[in-house]
């Protein structure tokens, strides 16, 4: 057998693409799943690849789950590489999440409390059977909800915060950090960190806010609430003076509430966790406001010795799109490096077998 | 390319980057952050070599791009089809013919020019990071010099092999002041970065920093008096082009132990079997 160069790559990966291609579309016997029904009836699907793609667009999320195969990771990284093209034209002001037009809003510190208590849909309660009728086609029986509730709705932070139990909210007066245009440096500020986790992988933050619960960096947490709902964004151009409406986008919001003894210069009080996600995504949101009051731990004087309260392991490592690249990036050829240890390995074998022949013949 | 500009990055984007190349020339060997932009290709894949290639190149370049040395490695393709289709520029195999070198963990043979740009893809700019997982420590021990670590780490692959352990990415000293990564090159390559008449580009995306060494820089490897810096190469001449000063790439060519060595650098070989040079198993390739 001889050796031939390897030549043709560019027609391999011409006819790797074609084939996935192909493959993408399946049985074309099967109908063609449209833009339409992935964003109505995929939208936790859509709403991750918003989410993690760090850009709030329904359709365009629906055309990523669809080119990715349902690939939520790779869905979310076609998003993040259109957005880094397109232009900022204008900042949003700070969204009233207070004033949120809310579906849902749940506490687990009152039993009630203005505006109550509102399920909405959820997922929670019920019973994890498959349904089978879901496999036929069909119309699901009318629902009996309620009208989204515009009645005067606190945030619970903002009710404990009457009474000064619970710290006060940064001030945010200062411009925030982007770190998709600046790079990251330690310390980070809090508004940075909190840009990483909302971009940030919803199962590296669930580990990471599960190990925090099981008594790597315990936070004693407590749901002070969960909304979900529609906020409205306003811009303020400058040759307006005024706000306008934009327009309304679904976000999840959790605030933690956190146990906190107090230290020399503070009386005891509560602490907050933060967590604000694009989408419907309770599970992110509460993960993420558990790792962020997690990595407050240095700033509040606690002893820093789990990973959740690494800021620079979190805010490294929570990147789904830099994982996956860097991960993946091992199937890419090495056999320069690979060649080197070979020969590096053979070496160090024939040094060794010497030595011990060497002791042998001593012997 | 339509809806794009120039070689895909705007040029606000190119603007911040070719002031981080500014200052990384300007402190030879330093890290210097930059915005890292999301490219269209995955990070870990060249996102770094690409912005720098993109914020250097102009329309009269000529490009080659190279992964392990060779310009047909399906991510070097890939990446010189990107400029091709987002710049428009001319690209090529030849080191010799080109103005601008993009590569993946080697140097090529062929030694370069003071008119010729060379940019290296980076996976890990930080060389201490083995040592010290932190960013802002090894910010720190950088500020101050402080290589310690690095040596100790040395003296115990010494003290325990008889010999350094490391066979790539191995640490250089550049400009007798900042400790650097060469990027996952052999060993075998490092003594071409020395005094290099081209200029040297790196580009880290994902970790987003760049770096540089400037023409006719020092850039020593790291070694001790009595254990000087040693490349390592496999002991064989090339079997296409009979090379045998070269860095090779190892084929198993059956399941019985049989092995062919060939050019890594496959411009370099197809040069030297075009001017006559015949290894000892390049006859057969011939043949067939």
């Amino acid at each position: 057998m001889a050796y031939v160069t390897v030549k043709g790559g560019e027609q391999a990966i011409e006819a790797a693409h074609t084939w996935l291609a192909e493959e993408r579309r399946g049985d074309t016997a099967v109908p063609e799943v449209s833009l339409a029904q992935i964003e109505q009836q995929l939208g936790r699907a859509v709403d991750r690849a918003m989410g993690e793609g760090s850009l709030y667009d329904r359709a365009l999320a629906a055309l990523a789950v669809k080119q990715a195969q349902g690939d939520l990771i790779e869905a979310a990284f076609l998003l993040r590489a259109y957005r880094t093209t397109l232009p900022r034209f204008a900042y949003s002001l700070p969204v009233d999440t207070a004033a949120m037009l809310l579906q849902r809003r749940i506490s687990a510190v009152f039993k009630d409390l203005p505006g109550g208590q509102l399920l909405g849909p959820t997922y929670d309660y019920t019973h994890r059977l498959l349904d089978f009728s879901l496999a036929a086609d069909g119309a699901p029986p009318p629902s009996s909800r309620a009208e989204p509730d515009e009645a005067a709705m606190p945030r619970v932070p903002d009710i404990l915060g009457q009474e000064g139990l619970i710290e006060q909210d940064g001030d945010g007066a200062a411009e925030p950090g982007d770190l998709t245009r600046e790079p990251l440096r330690f310390p980070a500020p809090r508004d940075v960190r909190l840009q990483a986790l909302a971009r940030g992988d919803e199962g590296f933050l669930l580990a990471l806010g599960y190990s925090t619960q099981r008594g790597y960096g315990g936070t004693h947490p407590f749901a002070g609430e969960i909304r979900m709902g529609e906020a409205t964004v306003e811009i303020e151009p400058p040759e307006l003076g005024f706000a306008i409406d934009i327009g309304d986008i679904t976000l999840t919001e959790c605030q933690m509430v956190n146990q906190f003894k107090g230290s020399k210069t503070l009386p005891a009080q509560f602490t907050r966790g933060y967590g604000l996600v694009f989408g419907h995504a309770e599970r992110k949101a509460m993960a993420m406001a558990l790792v962020d009051r997690a990595m407050r731990a240095e700033e509040l004087g606690e002893e820093v010795t789990a990973p959740a309260q690494d800021v620079e392991f979190v805010v490294y490592h929570s990147d789904n799109i830099e994982a996956t690249g860097f991960v993946e990036h091992l199937k890419l050829p090495h056999y320069v490096d690979f060649q080197s240890e070979l020969e590096n390995v053979r070496r160090m074998r024939r040094e060794a077998a010497r030595v011990a022949e060497r002791a042998e013949a001593a012997e | 390319m339509n809806g794009y500009n120039f070689a895909y990055l705007d040029e606000q984007t190119k603007r911040m980057i070719r002031r981080a190349l500014l200052k990384a020339v300007a402190i030879p060997g330093h890290q210097v952050p930059f915005g890292s932009r999301e490219m269209p290709l995955p990070y870990g894949w060249g996102t770094g070599g690409i912005q720098v290639t993109a914020s250097v190149l102009g329309q009269n370049d000529v490009l080659k791009v190279i992964d392990q040395g060779a310009d047909d490695t399906t991510n070097a393709v890939s990446i010189r089809r990107f400029f091709a289709r987002t710049a428009g520029v001319r690209t090529t195999t030849r080191t010799s013919e080109a103005t601008l070198i993009q590569t993946r963990h080697r140097i090529p043979e062929t030694a370069l020019r003071e008119d010729q740009i060379i940019v290296y893809q980076v996976p890990q700019p930080e060389p201490l990071s083995r040592l010290e997982p932190s960013r802002a420590e090894t910010r720190r021990m950088h500020a101050l010099a402080d290589y310690g670590l690095m040596h100790v780490k040395l003296y115990e692959d010494i003290a325990r092999f008889g010999q350094v352990s490391i066979s790539y990415d191995y640490p250089v000293m550049v400009n007798h002041r900042y400790l650097m990564a060469p990027s996952p090159i052999p060993a075998f390559d490092n003594p071409k970065m020395h005094m290099m008449p081209a200029l040297q580009l790196f580009g880290a995306g994902r970790e987003k920093r760049i770096y540089a060494v400037p023409p006719y820089t020092e850039v020593r490897s790291l070694d001790f008096d009595d254990h000087p810096f040693r490349t390592i190469r496999a002991p064989h001449a090339c079997g296409l082009c009979g090379a045998a000063d070269v860095y090779l790439d190892e084929v198993v060519v059956d399941d019985r132990g049989g092995r062919l060595y060939v050019c890594s650098d496959t411009d370099h070989c197809a040069g030297r079997r075009a001017a006559g040079h015949v290894g000892a198993d390049g006859m057969q390739e011939a043949a067939e």
